[in-house]
């Protein structure tokens, strides 16, 4: 388990002084985090490393998976594809069965504690159990333009919430309720994130077949329609007609995606023939391999078409990688176009700018640079603890300005 | 005998307030009817969050003046606002508005952003809570001031003055009380919005550690 005073020599002493007088304010208090996947996907992999260091500040933190069946994620994969805006058939038996499975949750869950913190569309409803405690509903997807239907549907659970807490600015709605922005965070001292040596990194290159004579080229993302992996290998197709170098499409599933093996034979067609392409489909464990596969590489790309936040984007940065990617979710957040990043709207853009910065390496690795900086000021996950601590502060005072 | 400068620091959470502005006016009518913590906010965040980028303060209306609206001379005027001169929050916001207002009057049209680019109005809770630094003489002061994190800084020097309402910040108050009037003056007329979190700690180090030995 990673010691807090381990973070201290990449952001700095006072830094986790303060952690530790936020940790003093809430000792006492029992906080549960309630999702829907234990492993797989950004939430579980936060909350994996989060309720350690939250427990070394004094704060009782937990964390529950609420359980479902097959038909139940396919019920919630379509949410989450309705709320990214993409049109999907939800019938009334669907809402009556996801309905039914928060309550046979809410059944068997402990919800007896002073903070309820939710995270995600699936385990929202808990929220109509609630007997005591302040509830805060986490949403860590992109809802800047969410299907309306499924969203006033959430929205009667949402609202009944003390506070809701959103990833980026344009998420926010009009809500009875206090809304917060607190953007995610990468480890540096993970598995994902942490340092590697050289040999490390040949070593997973070997073991995939991956050359290091030209350019990699890189996507670590979710097969998933969202993450544009089809779009990732065009742009790079038209790259590769004036420049010579590999793609690495690489990541896992999530147990509540059903999809993924679909878009996952697509994106093998689509390249297809093709050896300089590699497509790796990922078991959970192997944040060591996408450390490597992201420090062998030249060009770091996030072609979403919709994100929640975008966290491999900061994971790129943090290495020091140029990372081309587009401008949707929290994306922005992480890259100032041309100044710790580029932001891409189209494939053509994407392609062009690979080529660039291919061709422009000192560009790049400024680039990088910048971008490592700002992940280090903004995006690890020492700020990440601060804020939740925060917020879980927030719900206890009233005020714009609060003395502890 | 004077007390001891304890030094303090503040966390900032964000909050969404699910209003945005499309166009000049309703970024205006914004302005007039949010809270003085949204105008804080929007005034003060890049300092905190690019500290280490750029000295300046583009402040959140003007940049979004002049990058999704296109109104390059309308974004500097609001850029260029004398926040240090300006005591209360309320000044603050009396003068965008002020420069919005003749922007208005004197324009038939301004056209709206593109969709995506809208200006979200937030604001932020702030909490102030004790640090374990304190100091009793110059010495003393110096050698904490390197220590303590950007966020006490940044609490004592723009919070203090701005958001609690002192007319002065913390550090030249507690120097004045214990006689460094000179020295307090020197901090006092540093214009801490236009230079960097780091090189203001530096600065203020480097005037404290010069009086001290003189």
């Amino acid at each position: 388990m990673t010691k807090i005073e381990e973070y201290t020599p990449i952001v700095g002493q006072a830094v986790i002084d303060e952690l530790r007088l936020l940790g003093e304010r809430l000792a006492g208090r029992r906080i549960k985090n309630v999702n829907s996947t234990a492993v797989g996907g950004g939430v579980a992999e936060i909350l994996m490393r989060m309720i350690p260091l939250l427990g070394q500040l004094g704060v009782n933190a937990e964390w529950d998976v609420i359980r479902g069946d097959d038909h139940f994620f396919v019920i919630t994969k379509k949410f989450h594809n309705a709320l990214h805006g993409v049109h999907e058939q939800i019938l009334d038996e669907d809402l009556a069965y996801f309905l039914e499975i928060n309550r046979q949750n809410a059944s068997t869950m402990d919800l007896d504690c002073d903070i309820l913190f939710i995270h995600d569309p699936q385990p929202v409803a808990l929220i109509e159990h609630k007997r005591g405690g302040r509830w805060l509903w986490r949403c860590h997807i992109d809802f800047s333009r969410p299907d309306e239907r499924v969203w006033a549907f959430l929205k009667g659970y949402v609202s009944r919430y003390d506070g809701a807490v959103f990833s980026a600015p344009s998420f926010a709605r009009m809500l009875g309720i206090r809304q917060i922005l607190i953007s995610p965070s990468i480890d540096p001292l993970s598995n994902k994130n942490r340092e590697l040596s050289d040999e490390q990194v040949n070593e997973v290159l070997d073991r995939f077949g991956i050359q290091r004579d030209k350019p990699i080229i890189t996507q670590i993302s979710r097969f998933d329609y969202l993450k544009d992996p089809l779009g990732v290998v065009k742009a790079y197709q038209l790259v590769k007609e004036h420049l010579d170098c590999q793609l690495v499409l690489a990541g896992g599933g999530a147990t509540d995606d059903p999809e993924g093996a679909q878009v996952l034979a697509e994106v093998q067609q689509a390249a297809a023939g093709d050896p300089d392409v590699f497509i790796l489909f990922l078991p959970p464990a192997s944040d060591l391999e996408i450390n490597a596969l992201q420090r062998a590489s030249d060009v770091v790309l996030q072609k979403s078409l919709r994100e929640g936040f975008g966290l491999t984007v900061s994971e790129a940065l943090w290495k020091g990688k140029p990372v081309i990617a587009s401008a949707v979710g929290g994306i922005p957040l992480q890259i100032a176009h041309k100044y710790s990043g580029i932001l891409t709207h189209s494939v053509e853009g994407t392609a062009y700018w690979i080529k660039q910065l291919l061709q422009a390496p000192d560009f790049a690795r400024k680039l990088g640079q910048n971008g490592r900086e700002h992940v280090r000021n903004n995006f690890l996950i020492t700020r990440h603890v601060r804020e939740y601590l925060l917020a879980f502060l927030a719900m206890e005072h009233r005020g714009d300005v609060i003395q502890l | 005998m004077s007390s001891p400068f304890h030094f303090k620091t503040r966390l900032n959470l964000v909050e969404l307030l699910g209003r945005t502005a499309r166009d000049v006016t309703e970024l205006y009518d914004g302005i007039r009817e949010v809270s003085g913590s949204s105008i804080y906010y929007h005034t003060h965040r890049f300092l905190q969050q690019h500290h280490y980028l750029y000295p300046e303060p583009p402040n959140d209306f003007a940049f979004w003046i002049s990058q999704a609206l296109r109104l390059e001379k309308l974004g500097e005027q609001l850029a260029s606002v004398d926040t240090i001169k300006l005591v209360r929050i309320g000044d603050l916001r009396d003068r965008y508005l002020e420069i919005l207002r003749f922007f208005l009057t004197q324009q038939e049209l301004s056209g709206r952003c593109q969709t995506g680019e809208e200006f979200h109005f937030m604001s932020c809770r702030t909490f102030i809570l004790p640090t374990h630094h304190r100091a009793e003489n110059l010495r003393e002061f110096a050698a904490q001031l390197e220590q303590v994190s950007v966020d006490s800084l940044y609490f004592h020097m723009f919070e203090a003055r701005l958001r609690l309402g002192q007319d002065i910040n913390d550090f030249s108050r507690w120097l004045s009380v214990m006689g460094y009037e000179s020295l307090a003056e020197r901090i006092a007329r540093l214009d801490p919005y236009t230079i960097t979190l780091e090189g203001l700690r530096r600065k203020i180090v480097a005037l404290v550690q010069e009086h001290d030995q003189n």
